[in-house]
């Protein structure tokens, strides 16, 4: 091959400095357009009451998207949150309502059954972490056994049966507000909060980051890949285990079927708009918060102003199409 | 070499365990093999059985399409649609619509250089959007009067109409696979794409063929669902593409592609619909009672165990090369 | 051994040396190439006659991946004039050069392993039947090309089921089946064998005798005096010299390798020279006959406290590989280590980052820096436990630890901050080193650190090594530039052919002395005993 250059700086600069920022502001130039689009046609849309509705709907999304975005910047994904959504909010109910063990206490319960739910979700996340890590298999696949198996364990737990319940400690979590904001959205800012300061502030931070970076490189630097890897998986199954949770809370039900569906597809998105690569490397949290708001705001104008909730699909596959395509072309600059 | 036993293995795990099945069940059960129970199955599982096939054939070339299911679903739309044009209206329809996203799929993966995987994530949504749109967030009936779910619900002698378009297509797939210089193409393109492409074969134009031909079979597959079912359903259509990645895998297709065989993959179908009907024959028995949710979990097991194998027999013959 | 049997003489060798008339088979003139501003060839040749076997032979970067690229069209060439079999030639990929009679051997087998051979064989041009292959006659070809050397195996089973060797046989049945009259080798002995080595050379002579040239491209010495009839060597992209290889000797050609008079006086005394004497040192690293695979066969050697221990060799000699085994990247297969005076058995890096050694490795790009994150955290991120507690960072020791190896070596970015992938070359070395320094080993291995730097930052690297190196640090060098080595190394030890050969040192270090050892070394005692 060609003798290495030393000297010379990279090329493509301006090209690349283009097309990089359009990837890494891209969401936030999007997220101002159209709320200023907004403001100008949509009734009503500078309210308290459009913000929960919104807020509401993207919580949850943006909370297994944290964990997401930690899987991808191993290197990695996760297809399974949707299911992990499912067990914990199928297992939860079951607890607190004493199908499983009965406590006189229902606030203990209410514990109980969080603890024993997030739980239950993140040590299935650590099997797709050894799956991956162990045996190398395609993180694609791995978490695929969990995205079929797992609604299946849900909806076998109670036999497909929708679960509602009347358990106002444990409610809030959906239901409650502070200062006229839901409380999942402090649950959502909590963990935001949490896994941002985690990447810059602790050493698993910058682990996470190596290994999705240059996995080669992190092994001969002695890094500790293998349990990185079964880390961010768990975590993952851990914020897929507290979403899980957040969506039953909402509406005091509990169907198998339904809960977690389409969520991981949501996640992807929301990182990949967000502006971190697909192929690892890169966890930008805040963009990633971005990303899932963009999304959630372009279903909202386009349901607001009539146009039918399907479309949004059409145009946020295009959305998606496109923020992913942007990443590629300023990487291979 | 225990390597090459556990390949042979999985060439043929997935037959031998459906021979298994079916004779545990013929055993158990009355009726298991009446000739109405084996049609039925047939015909339930042709529509999975061709969307099967176009995923064996993406995975073989190291790719995987996550839209088959949704296309299925938008070209049964379609197709109910057309349906008062008689069957070949209706046919037309749904293969075209499918067809038209396979291309797309195509385009994106060789022309913009997108992940497979990404891409079909991609179509799929817009897929789902799309069949929502056109049906109006509703199922489409079709019509009764034109002969359309014939095609569906139609038999040709003893046989069900879907069944023997699964049968023709899996040994048309089959002889491209074995027998011609494309088929061998796919593989290649699976197992080196660089010494493919050295090697003068087309590792693109293969890629985008395999795409286009998966999305025509997601449209075939919609065209029955319509026809049988007598409706097109755009909600329809949800898993299918992991019940078609988890046959081609059981029928011992590598995922990272370069290695992989139709009829496996057939077998590795009937086995995941027999194991449906022997849940059922079960439960009719008496004695346990399982739901129909327990075949996700069965599936996934199984999808689990094949995974794993694979993954330890790479990893041997990996320390064994180094 | 067999290698060294002398070559039979070929029908064709009137041909290809004789007279003034015989017109080549292969002519390549004033070739250039240009990669984004660096010069890969320039003014590159090249004549090879028929039935000639053609040894073509240069160190790294010396232009003959690229004249082979460009000959085959693999890439385009910026200029030259190149003539097959007496008319222009010019194609646009490797298929078109093998339609016309170019077939390239690559280094690491470019065929489908999960195919039968015979598809490998065949594949591009299969033989047909009522438009379906014909598998019958696909076999029976293949049985029949692989005949020809000698090989009598089953050609359905999958290709990657058979060794190396046979694996190569089977790209070479390919080449003859499409009828090429120029075969390329590009290393195919790196993983053989004595005994596949020399059914391979009777393959060569095969085709030879057939009317068919190889282009032999190698690093090996005997095997290409073994084998051929005629050697180019090339270096910095430029034509050196072509002889026949009776007409070359050994030292003479790896002169022309590396470039400089054999004989000249080196340079004068630099901030990089080690000190002559010295009190004697205790031995901190003995590494007693560690081997792995064909490429680091058998090597032993002592490194001694507060030393640079320069590893000088060819290409190809096991050094990395060498470096590797003592990192615990790789397992050995075979020998032993001590470090410190306790046995040293390391199975992971961990291991070996724990006992105190660091490895900067040869390749950044692909197995050292973190292309996103910034020089600071390149810098810091194998030190990131010992400056922390409990899992969180010390941001203020860690950045002033960063900032003061960025001042210490020179590294010339905008801020700590800057993503390092946006820095030159020489600078993201400066950055892995820091990275190792900063870990502060007993041991410090470094593999081609000064490559592809320039002379500056060069000199600047070497005076930080002799620096640390002064206040009681221990290194291993590996490096391909003898100049460097002869200055900065206080012992040496030469590696051939994954075996170490010598152990030089005090007045036994000379540049004779190592070309000597790199051309017709053979392996001498571990103990370091001056030649």
């Amino acid at each position: 091959m060609t003798k290495a250059s030393s000297t010379l700086a990279p090329t493509g600069g301006r090209t690349r400095g283009g097309l990089a920022w359009c990837s890494r502001y891209g969401a936030l130039a999007a997220f101002g357009v159209l709320l200023a689009l907004n403001i100008a046609i949509t009734p009503y849309f500078l309210s308290l009451q459009t913000l929960n509705i919104n807020l509401t709907q993207v919580c949850t999304i943006i909370i297994v998207a944290v964990g997401m975005n930690l899987v991808i910047a191993t290197g990695g994904i996760d297809l399974s949150v949707g299911s992990l959504m499912a067990i914990s909010g199928v297992l939860a109910p079951m607890i607190f309502l004493g199908q499983v063990v009965l406590i006189g206490n229902t606030a203990l319960a209410v514990a109980l059954a969080i603890v024993a739910a997030i739980g239950m979700a993140g040590l299935l996340g650590l099997f797709n972490g050894w799956l991956v890590s162990r045996f190398g298999i395609q993180p694609i696949v791995a978490t695929l056994i969990l995205f079929i198996a797992g609604r299946g364990i849900a909806q076998v737990l109670v036999d497909g049966n929708l679960q509602t319940f009347s358990v106002p400690q444990f409610a809030w979590i959906g239901q409650g507000a502070l200062l006229g904001i839901p409380t999942q959205a402090f649950v959502m800012a909590a963990i935001v909060a949490a896994a941002l300061w985690a990447m810059r502030r602790t050493r698993f931070g910058r682990y996470v980051l190596a290994v999705g970076g240059n996995e080669r490189a992190a092994l001969m630097a002695a890094l500790p890949v293998r349990r990185i890897k079964l880390a961010v998986y768990a975590i993952s199954g851990l914020c897929a285990g507290v979403a899980g949770l957040v969506v039953i809370a909402i509406n005091s039900a509990s169907d198998a079927n339904q809960i977690g569906l389409g969520t991981e597809l949501d996640a992807i998105a929301a990182v990949a708009v967000g502006g971190s690569s697909l192929g690892g490397g890169q966890a930008h949290l805040l963009g990633t918060v971005l990303g899932a708001l963009t999304i959630q705001l372009i279903r909202y104008t386009l349901l607001a102003n009539g146009v039918p909730d399907a479309a949004s699909l059409v145009v946020k596959a295009g959305v998606i199409a496109l923020a992913v395509w942007l990443q590629q072309a300023q990487r291979r600059t | 070499m225990e390597a090459s036993r556990l390949e042979r293995l999985f060439k043929h795990g997935a037959t031998l365990a459906l021979v298994a099945l079916i004779a545990f069940g013929a055993i158990r059960y009355d009726n298991f093999l009446s000739l109405y129970n084996v049609m039925s199955v047939c015909r339930t599982n042709a529509m999975f059985a061709l969307v099967s096939l176009g995923m064996c054939f993406v995975i073989m070339t190291g790719g995987i399409d996550l839209s088959v299911g949704a296309v299925a679903a938008l070209a049964s739309v379609a197709a109910a649609k057309a349906s008062p044009l008689g069957v070949t209206g209706g046919l037309a329809a749904g293969v075209a619509v499918g067809f038209a996203a396979g291309v797309v799929n195509g385009l994106l993966v060789t022309r913009a250089r997108l992940l497979p995987f990404i891409t079909t994530l991609v179509t799929m949504l817009a897929a789902n959007g799309c069949a929502l749109l056109l049906a109006g967030n509703q199922s489409v009936a079709v019509s009764y009067t034109s002969g359309f779910t014939g095609i569906g619900q139609g038999d040709l002698g003893v046989f069900p109409v879907p069944a023997l378009i699964v049968v023709a297509l899996y040994a048309l797939g089959s002889l491209i696979l074995h027998r011609t210089s494309a088929g061998r193409s796919v593989l290649a393109t699976g197992g080196g794409e660089e010494a493919s492409r050295l090697m003068g074969l087309r590792p693109d134009a293969t890629k985008f063929a395999v795409y286009a031909a998966s999305g025509a079979l997601a449209g075939l597959a919609g065209v029955l669902l319509a026809a049988g079912s007598g409706a097109g359903q755009p909600t329809e259509g949800v898993g299918w593409e992991l019940f078609a990645i988890a046959s081609v895998v059981i029928g011992g297709t590598l995922l990272t592609g370069g290695a992989g065989s139709v009829l496996a993959t057939l077998a590795g179908v009937l086995l995941m619909g027999t194991l449906f009907t022997v849940l059922n024959f079960e439960n009719g028995l008496g004695i346990i009672s399982l739901s129909a949710y327990w075949q996700s979990v069965i599936r996934g097991l199984m999808l689990l165990a094949v995974v794993v194998l694979q993954a330890t027999v790479m990893q041997r013959r990996h320390r064994h090369a180094t | 051994m067999g290698v060294l049997t002398a070559r039979p003489p070929s029908a064709y060798e009137g041909a290809a040396h004789g007279g003034a008339n015989a017109a080549p088979l292969l002519e390549i003139r004033g070739l250039h190439k240009r990669y984004a501003g660096v010069v890969a060839l320039a003014d590159a040749q090249l004549r090879i006659g028929y039935g000639e076997v053609h040894a073509l032979m240069g160190q790294n970067g010396a232009g003959k991946s690229t004249l082979i690229k460009t000959l085959t069209g693999y890439v385009r060439r910026d200029g030259g004039d190149v003539r097959f079999l007496g008319e222009p030639f010019a194609v646009h990929s490797p298929q078109e050069a093998q339609r016309r009679g170019i077939s390239t051997i690559y280094q690491e087998i470019n065929l489908v392993p999960l195919l039968s051979v015979a598809e490998n064989i065949c594949l591009g041009r299969a033989p047909r039947r009522r438009g379906l292959l014909d598998w019958g006659a696909m076999r029976t070809e293949a049985k029949a090309l692989l005949g020809r050397f000698g090989i009598d195996i089953d050609v359905s089973r999958p290709l990657g089921q058979f060794s190396t060797a046979v694996q190569q046989m089977t790209a070479i049945a390919r080449a003859i089946g499409f009828s090429s009259k120029l075969v390329i080798m590009d290393e195919p002995t790196s993983s053989l064998n004595d005994e596949e080595v020399e059914r391979l050379f009777t393959v060569v002579r095969q085709l030879k005798a057939d009317g068919v040239s190889v282009i032999f491209v190698s690093h090996k010495l005997d095997e290409v005096y073994a084998i051929c009839d005629r050697i180019t060597i090339m270096r910095d992209g430029r034509w050196v010299h072509s002889a026949d290889a009776r007409d070359l000797g050994k030292l003479d050609l790896v002169s022309h390798m590396l470039g400089r008079d054999m004989t000249g006086a080196h340079g004068k005394t630099t901030a990089f020279t080690h000190s002559a004497g010295g009190r004697p040192r205790d031995t901190l690293l003995r590494v007693v006959s560690i081997g792995a695979d064909a490429l680091a066969r058998d090597v032993s050697f002592e490194l001694r406290r507060g030393e640079i221990l320069g590893m000088a060799g060819l290409l190809g000699s096991g050094r990395s590989e060498t470096a590797r085994l003592v990192f615990g990247a790789d397992a050995p297969a075979q020998g032993s280590m001590q470090f410190g005076g306790a046995p040293y058995r390391p199975h992971t890096v961990a291991d070996a980052v724990a006992a105190g050694i660091g490895f900067c490795t040869e390749d950044r790009k692909v197995e050292g820096i973190f292309p996103e994150m910034s020089v600071a955290d390149n810098i810091t991120i194998c030190v990131l436990a010992k400056m922390g507690r409990g899992g969180l960072l010390d941001e203020q020791r860690l950045s002033e630890l960063a900032r003061t190896l960025i001042k210490q070596l020179g590294i010339k970015c905008s801020s700590p901050a800057q993503k390092i992938r946006e820095l030159s070359g020489g600078n993201q070395q400066k950055v892995l080193l820091a990275r190792w320094i900063a870990t502060q080993p007993r041991l410090l291995i470094l593999d081609e650190p000064t490559r592809g730097i320039d002379i500056g930052a060069k000199a600047e690297i070497q005076r930080l090594i002799r620096g640390l190196v002064d206040e009681g640090q221990s290194v291993l060098m590996i490096s391909s530039e003898l100049d460097e080595l002869l200055e900065g190394a206080d012992r040496i030890v030469v590696l051939r052919d994954g075996q170490s050969v010598a152990h030089l040192e005090g007045a036994g270090i000379s540049r004779a002395a190592i070309v000597e050892a790199m051309a017709h070394g053979r392996p001498a005692s571990a103990e370091g005993t001056m030649q």
